[in-house]
């Protein structure tokens, strides 16, 4: 185990700093900021509302449809060419997928609920920042939902499995894994899961419990962000 | 062993756990899972007798019978009107349920309501797919002419309303306002612009903190 | 759909707004606030009453162009986001995105506010691309003089990374304590003609419903860097003068705001 000591100092079960903020985009339906370390994603939510193009309409229920959206100045690099890219759409469908098991569209029949986010800076653990960020939006929307989400990327740098990695532990010099991982609060049931790079199955089921544990700091902020917000006046 | 978990209006958030125990009741915006009362959505907590409820605090309208909305005309068809309810649906007002003299085949309709028209309607049948029909015709539903149109959270309009129209009726006679509430969340004020404005600001007040004790008393303040 | 239009229409007749604000009145609050990206070289956000922009820079090395070769570049590229107002969708950019890209964009240029020959490190070589990117997050109206302040702002608070002297890669990761060398601060304004008269700080809804909006971007000395005329109506001379002193006279007022926010950097 030569990772013991992370770059940045935490401890490996350790989540960076966190700060999540409700209402941020007023003229939407629904919106949150939610930061992790560097990284940074605002979510709004526009619906439900009519559905164009109409072959996509679904009669049993409305459509959730995300956009996921890196700003062109919030790469590590280079200026990112706006549009999209097949990353931002793959990236777009597993974000709908992680949301879909909590989310109730029943009551919404050929409508669509359409989730944006969009990112002004980025670190690592963008579309689990993007997951968090929408969850609260979604709930601030009244949009009807079983249970709450909460996401935040685990792994294993050279041996070590952790939580929440950075940008330069993902491009660590050794064999590495980056497993973004969405939790549903109540349940503990996995509905975003995807891996990179290398680990055992051992290391693999170790890191999702790892991820069920700490996604619990994730929520917590999420509900105190939510209750803040409807926080009422002290009692004279 | 029943127990309720959380307090009579609280803010509770999505999946949290409201009461343990077969002896409690889901209401509206709750659902049972095993011998748990979960909330479905963003809401105050509300226990009545053995129903457990959750008030939501945002979320869209639900278009039902007999709901006074305000609506947009934004279409023009054979024999009617297709209007924006603010929602995710659209309405038909038929001619035949928007005035009661007899409109001959060939008469332009948009003389009568053109698009861009406010108008203030009753539903009248809403199918399962959301299909709505509204009418024109009953006493209090009329064409918008004047004033302006202010949208709000519709889950907040019981609270703008007030319990026998207590608080709309306040915000009235403070301001001088004809003020007509749509169950959608448009409301339409008409007075003059300082009279509305107050108005606006007061029933915007109301949906902020529609969850805060001692309301009343701080929009009479306002308006004083 | 528009709401309110004559609403707003005899109200202006009679020198008054929906909000009782004055026609010359910006909303407020008027909140600036600087270097919000790490990962650009400069940005900001803008916000003029619940009118919320951000805009950031990147800076790049490349070949100058083969007419300019001793002169870097600028472009300014706006997005109108989706989640900032029903009215805009996913895709490519829509006329009004072009439109409040380029004029920002000519302001900057035209007035020559960027020393583009001091961008320029070898001559026919390499030379520094400065894009500035504005992206919308809540239209409440008016994007086009959140917009300019923003990408000002970014622009003044934007710093060289640090370059390789032996590869020449750049190191976006580290920054000099080196501005941009920016020698004009020009400011954009647009007055909007709305019942016959004159109006600043447009809401979402008196944008929609106004005959013809002038965007003048001034100089601190009321010297013109670029001029944008809009909307279905024609303007008199007169109005273009009128419209013209007004927007010279607000830009004053936001260079003001700019520069109290900015006086910690």
């Amino acid at each position: 185990m030569v990772y013991s000591e992370r770059l940045d100092g935490r401890k490996i079960d350790e989540l960076r700093p966190m700060e999540a903020k409700v209402g941020v985009v007023p003229s939407a339906d629904g919106s949150a900021s939610f930061k992790t370390g560097k990284t940074w994603a605002i979510a709004a939510i526009r619906g439900p509302r009519e559905l164009f193009p109409r072959f996509l309409q679904n009669p049993k229920k409305g459509l959730l449809r995300c956009h996921y959206n890196m700003m062109p100045f919030s790469g590590s690099g280079e200026r990112i060419r706006p549009g999209s890219s097949r990353r931002a759409q793959e990236i777009s469908m597993v974000i709908m997928n992680a949301l879909e098991p909590v989310v109730d569209l029943s009551a919404f029949p050929n409508a669509v609920v359409d989730v944006f986010v969009d990112l002004p800076q980025t670190d690592a653990g963008t579309r689990c920042a993007a997951i968090t960020a929408a969850a609260m939006a979604l709930a601030h929307a009244g949009i009807p939902m079983k249970d709450m989400i909460s996401s935040v990327a685990v792994g294993q740098v050279d041996g070590t499995v952790l939580a929440d990695l950075t940008y330069n532990e993902e491009a660590y010099d050794a064999i590495v894994s980056d497993i973004p991982v969405a939790v549903l609060h109540n349940s503990k049931e996995i509905s975003l899961l995807q891996m990179d790079g290398e680990i055992s199955k051992d290391d693999l089921i170790k890191a999702l419990e790892l991820a069920q544990t700490v996604s619990e700091k994730v929520y917590d902020v999420q509900i105190k962000a939510l209750k803040d917000y409807y926080a009422k006046e002290e009692k004279q | 062993m029943s127990q309720i978990l959380v307090e009579e209006r609280s803010v509770i958030i999505p999946g949290e756990v409201l009461a343990e125990g077969m002896d409690y009741l889901p209401g509206d915006n709750t659902y049972r899972e095993n011998d748990k009362i979960y909330s479905k959505v963003l809401g105050l907590a509300s226990v009545s007798g053995r129903v457990l409820k959750i008030t939501a605090l945002a979320g869209p309208y639900v278009p039902k019978v007999e709901d006074k909305i305000i609506c947009q005309v934004t279409d023009i068809l054979m024999s009617g009107w297709r209007v924006n309810t603010n929602t995710a649906y659209s309405a038909v007002l038929n001619v035949k349920d928007a005035t009661q003299r007899y409109i001959k085949k060939e008469e332009d309709l948009s003389k009568i309501l053109a698009i861009g028209d406010y108008v203030v309607v009753k539903i009248t049948q809403v199918t399962s797919q959301n299909l709505i029909d509204v009418t024109m015709k009953l006493p209090g539903l009329r064409k918008i002419e004047g004033g302006r149109i202010i949208k709000i959270n519709c889950q907040k309009v019981p609270r703008v309303i007030g319990k026998k129209a207590s608080m709309i009726s306040l915000i009235k006679e403070k301001t001088g306002c004809d003020i007509t509430v749509g169950q959608n969340g448009l409301i339409w004020i008409k007075g003059n612009p300082e009279g509305e404005f107050k108005a606006e600001q007061a029933i915007k007040m109301i949906e902020e903190k529609s969850h805060y004790e001692g309301l009343t008393v701080k929009v009479e303040e306002f308006l004083s | 759909m528009i709401t309110n239009k004559t609403a707003i229409s005899d109200l202006a007749k009679q020198e008054k707004r929906l909000d009782v604000r004055g026609l010359r009145d910006y909303r407020e609050p008027i909140v600036i606030d600087t270097n919000i990206s790490w990962t650009a070289e400069g940005s900001a956000r803008v916000q003029i009453g619940e009118t919320v922009v951000m805009a950031g820079v990147k800076l790049s090395l490349e070949k100058p162009y083969n007419d300019t070769p001793n002169e870097g570049g600028i472009m300014v590229n706006a997005e109108l986001r989706p989640m900032s107002s029903e009215e805009y969708e996913s895709g490519p950019p829509s006329i009004k995105a072009v439109e409040l890209s380029r004029v920002i964009d000519r302001g900057i240029r035209e007035a020559k506010a960027l020393d583009m020959k001091k961008l320029c490190l070898e001559a026919g070589e390499k030379a520094w691309f400065v894009t500035v990117d504005i992206i919308t997050i809540n239209d409440e109206g008016n994007l086009f003089d959140a917009s300019g302040l923003a990408v000002l702002a970014a622009l003044k608070s934007a710093r060289f990374p640090v370059v390789n002297t032996e590869n020449g890669a750049i190191n976006y990761k580290e920054k000099t304590e080196q501005k941009l060398p920016l020698t004009k601060e020009p400011v954009s304004v647009t007055v909007y003609k709305v019942g016959g008269k004159f109006l600043v700080d447009p809401s979402k809804q008196e944008e929609e419903v106004y005959d013809a909006r002038l965007t003048v971007a001034s100089d601190p000395n009321g010297i013109i860097s670029a001029i944008q005329k809009g909307g279905p109506k024609p303007l008199s001379i007169e109005e273009i003068s009128q419209m013209s002193d007004l927007a010279i006279e607000k830009a004053n007022f936001l260079r003001e705001k700019l520069n109290s926010f900015l006086k910690d950097d």
